[in-house]
């Protein structure tokens, strides 16, 4: 993969129309910023669905008693992985932001753990995208939360900055 | 949590109690390479944990000034995205919609220069129980 050495080329691959690859766009969005901070790593992926991980940690821990982890880090991971799920589903990058996020928390994740999500885009509109996802600590049977939400495909100029 | 304390996820994102807001406790946090999502923008998620830990904090206040002394546990959340968040400092307050004997609703806003232009709105659901001792 191409290493952009400048701000211009950084944002000219996150805003042109381009092909996407999934495992080659999760390493270079995981590679900085929050996604980085948490450790997000690129999993496995279908034709309309991605699955994206990361390792418990101490300083993502929302419960020192118990050890469990906050809630920040898994709304970013499904926000990131249902994100991803509409270009993995498209083929082709296409900026679009966050309508909105709904994250139902079924049960604590178990500490120490490493967490999963599965997402998939399951339909499309000319200018939105419906996702949902699942994250696990290792059986998607037991879910640790479910999210469903809209995306909104946008123009790209001022998408990043 | 109590509240007047963060937990090691919030104080890794730098985030920080403000002076609080008519009696709810406001929660702020500056921009930087941690809180990057697109570039030169806030990470959805980390707005959704930020809204988060004002939602926790508002109900955390609101029970210790009923004199309850409660477990937390998120039920769920539902976020509305509406405007970009931008490279500056960024609030959230949330507001006690209900706290009755098992369940808490809360709503939750955050906003940037203008509090009047919030960035995101959710509302969160809580499950209370009495303390294991």
């Amino acid at each position: 993969m191409d290493q952009p050495d400048s701000r211009e080329a950084v944002i000219a691959a996150f805003t042109g129309d381009v092909p996407f690859d999934p495992s080659i766009w999760t390493e270079r969005m995981n590679a900085g910023g929050h996604s980085g901070f948490i450790g997000m790593r690129y999993r496995d992926h279908g034709s309309n669905w991605i699955e994206l991980g990361f390792d418990w940690r101490e300083d993502l821990v929302g419960d020192p008693e118990t050890g469990v982890l906050a809630s920040g880090p898994i709304i970013s991971l499904l926000d990131n992985a249902t994100s991803l799920s509409v270009w993995t589903r498209t083929g082709r990058f296409r900026p679009q932001v966050t309508l909105d996020l709904r994250i139902d928390y079924s049960r604590a994740a178990t500490p120490r753990r490493p967490l999963i999500a599965r997402a998939e885009c399951y339909q499309m509109r000319r200018s939105m995208a419906f996702v949902r996802g699942i994250a696990h600590d290792g059986d998607i049977n037991d879910p640790v939360a479910h999210a469903a939400g809209i995306f909104i495909l946008v123009e790209g100029q001022d998408w990043a900055k | 949590m109590k509240s007047t304390e963060l937990p090691p996820y919030a104080q890794a994102m730098g985030m920080t109690f403000a002076d609080p807001d008519d009696g709810s406790p406001v929660i702020t946090m500056d921009f930087g390479p941690r809180a990057i999502g697109r570039p030169g923008f806030f990470h959805g998620g980390v707005i959704g944990g930020l809204l988060e830990m004002a939602g926790f904090a508002a109900l955390a206040a609101e029970l210790e000034r009923q004199g309850l002394d409660m477990r937390i546990k998120p039920i769920n959340i539902s976020t509305e995205y509406l405007r970009a968040g931008l490279p500056e400092r960024m609030f959230a307050r949330g507001e006690v919609v209900r706290a009755g004997r098992r369940v808490a609703n809360v709503r939750i806003e955050a906003w940037q220069s203008r509090r009047d232009r919030p960035v995101a709105s959710c509302w969160m659901n809580f499950q209370l129980s009495p303390k294991r001792d």
